[in-house]
């Protein structure tokens, strides 16, 4: 079977793959570049461990093809710290202790990053249900909108 | 599985008609991927609707909306005036699913996945939108109410697309709004959903209105017995309950897991009540 050529932007750095049309963007995230920052949990869009912003949107890698990465700008957790330089809300989180396992940490910094982009000054309750789709299994979310609640705050410079 | 990416409507639709093993049309793919990693989908080609501009577009057209059938819930949400116009639409739009969800998933896609809970289907019937279909055979034009068939199951012909949804011109003193029942506030599927739309004379009576229910029948009802209750009246306490009464006798509902029929035929009238307050109060009949 022909693979598709698709040449995309991942963390602004340009990158090329060849992708099964079946393929998702997650799949090709972790087996085609070895970006394995982004988890897999549901692989149906319900649980937001796989959540990466493409164009400025936030959506779930399982439910986009990786053909249909041709020509766009993918945001990962891999570009959230300059270098060593840990972003703000990676910060809190440590500080905050609001991940335990980890595997939906990276989904929820990049949907907590998209939403602080729209909203610098979220109330609990808005981060609460931007965060809806984005399950943890082991903190109880306290913790988590604690983190970004000190986040934004920091990131406000407030 | 080929994939093609058309730019026009003609290109997607000499795509459709030409793909021998079955093709299946892709906008947001929130439903189709999973049918596709289920294996309930085994389609030899893929169409990627997003690049043709009718689909994508919101546009104000002869004093009502044209909203291209691949715009995303996110796209219609951040939308100021068409969210002015037709905020029970966009009630039904914010229950789809997550942010995530939302920034793919798509009207277009709601309608023809034909599920009977879809959230935002119940609030274009009541809207009177129309939906705008292509194939090889010409353009047609439908009533949303018509479209769906029951579960699963739509109107579309073989090679056959959704390109838009139109959406009348706004009489001044209307209001719609669109309330669902879940056991939790976000993530979940409709018990019963219910949408009211009416219009306002400058007396305060209601002088047209239309009802509709979803997740109480095979497909979301029109239910036109419910819009007679308001229609003549001010919206009181009486009328309400006649509105209520005939939400539930219109419901033909299933016992599953949500709910049984007994809980979906009671909790209709109660919803129907409720979105026309919002309704009303959005007309600004009420404060």
């Amino acid at each position: 079977m022909a693979r598709n050529h698709v040449t995309t932007t991942v963390n602004g750095d340009p990158v090329e793959f060849l992708c099964e049309t079946g393929q998702t963007l997650l799949e090709a995230l972790r087996d085609e570049l070895r970006l394995t920052g982004t988890k897999e949990g549901c692989g149906t869009g319900d649980c937001g461990a796989c959540s990466v912003i493409v164009d400025g949107r936030l959506l779930c890698s399982c439910l986009m093809l990786a053909v249909e990465a041709e020509g766009k700008a993918i945001a990962t957790v891999e570009g959230m710290a300059d270098g060593e330089t840990l972003h703000p809300l990676q910060r809190k989180f440590i500080e905050h202790a609001a991940l335990q396992c980890g595997i939906c940490t990276p989904g929820i910094l990049i949907a907590a990053r998209s939403l602080l982009e729209r909203n610098p000054d979220p109330t609990e309750s808005e981060i609460r249900y931007w965060l809806a789709g984005n399950l943890c299994r082991c903190t109880g979310y306290h913790k988590i909108v604690d983190a970004v609640l000190d986040a934004a705050r920091e990131m406000r410079g407030a | 599985m080929r994939y093609e990416v058309p730019k026009t409507l003609e290109a997607a639709i000499t795509l459709l008609a030409g793909a021998k093993g079955g093709a299946r049309v892709l906008a947001g793919g929130t439903d189709l991927l999973i049918q596709l990693r289920a294996g309930r989908a085994e389609p030899e080609l893929l169409v990627d609707v997003k690049a043709i501009a009718e689909l994508r577009s919101i546009e104000a057209a002869a004093g009502g909306y044209r909203i291209g059938a691949a715009v995303t819930c996110m796209e219609l949400i951040e939308n100021a005036a068409f969210a002015e116009a037709w905020p029970g639409i966009v009630d039904g739009v914010k229950y789809i699913g997550s942010i995530q969800v939302k920034g793919r998933a798509t009207m277009g896609g709601n309608l023809c996945n034909a599920s009977p809970a879809a959230d935002s289907v119940p609030s274009l019937i009541a809207a009177g939108a129309r939906v705008c279909i292509a194939g090889a055979q010409g353009w047609r034009e439908a009533p949303v109410e018509d479209f769906v068939r029951g579960p699963g199951k739509t109107s579309l012909a073989e090679g056959e697309l959704v390109v838009t949804f139109l959406l009348p011109r706004r009489a001044p003193r209307s209001g719609d709004a669109y309330l669902r029942f879940t056991p939790r506030t976000e993530m979940d599927i409709a018990v019963v959903g219910a949408a009211v739309n009416l219009t306002l004379d400058d007396q305060g009576v209601c002088s047209s209105a239309r009802v509709s229910l979803g997740a109480v029948a095979a497909r979301a009802l029109l239910v036109p017995a419910a819009a007679a209750a308001l229609i003549g009246t001010r919206v009181d306490e009486a009328a309400l309950l006649r509105l209520a009464g005939a939400a539930s006798a219109a419901c033909k509902p299933i016992d599953d897991k949500r709910g049984t029929k007994e809980y979906r035929i009671k909790v209709a009238g109660v919803m129907a009540r409720r979105a026309a307050e919002i309704a009303l109060q959005r007309a600004g009949g009420k404060d």
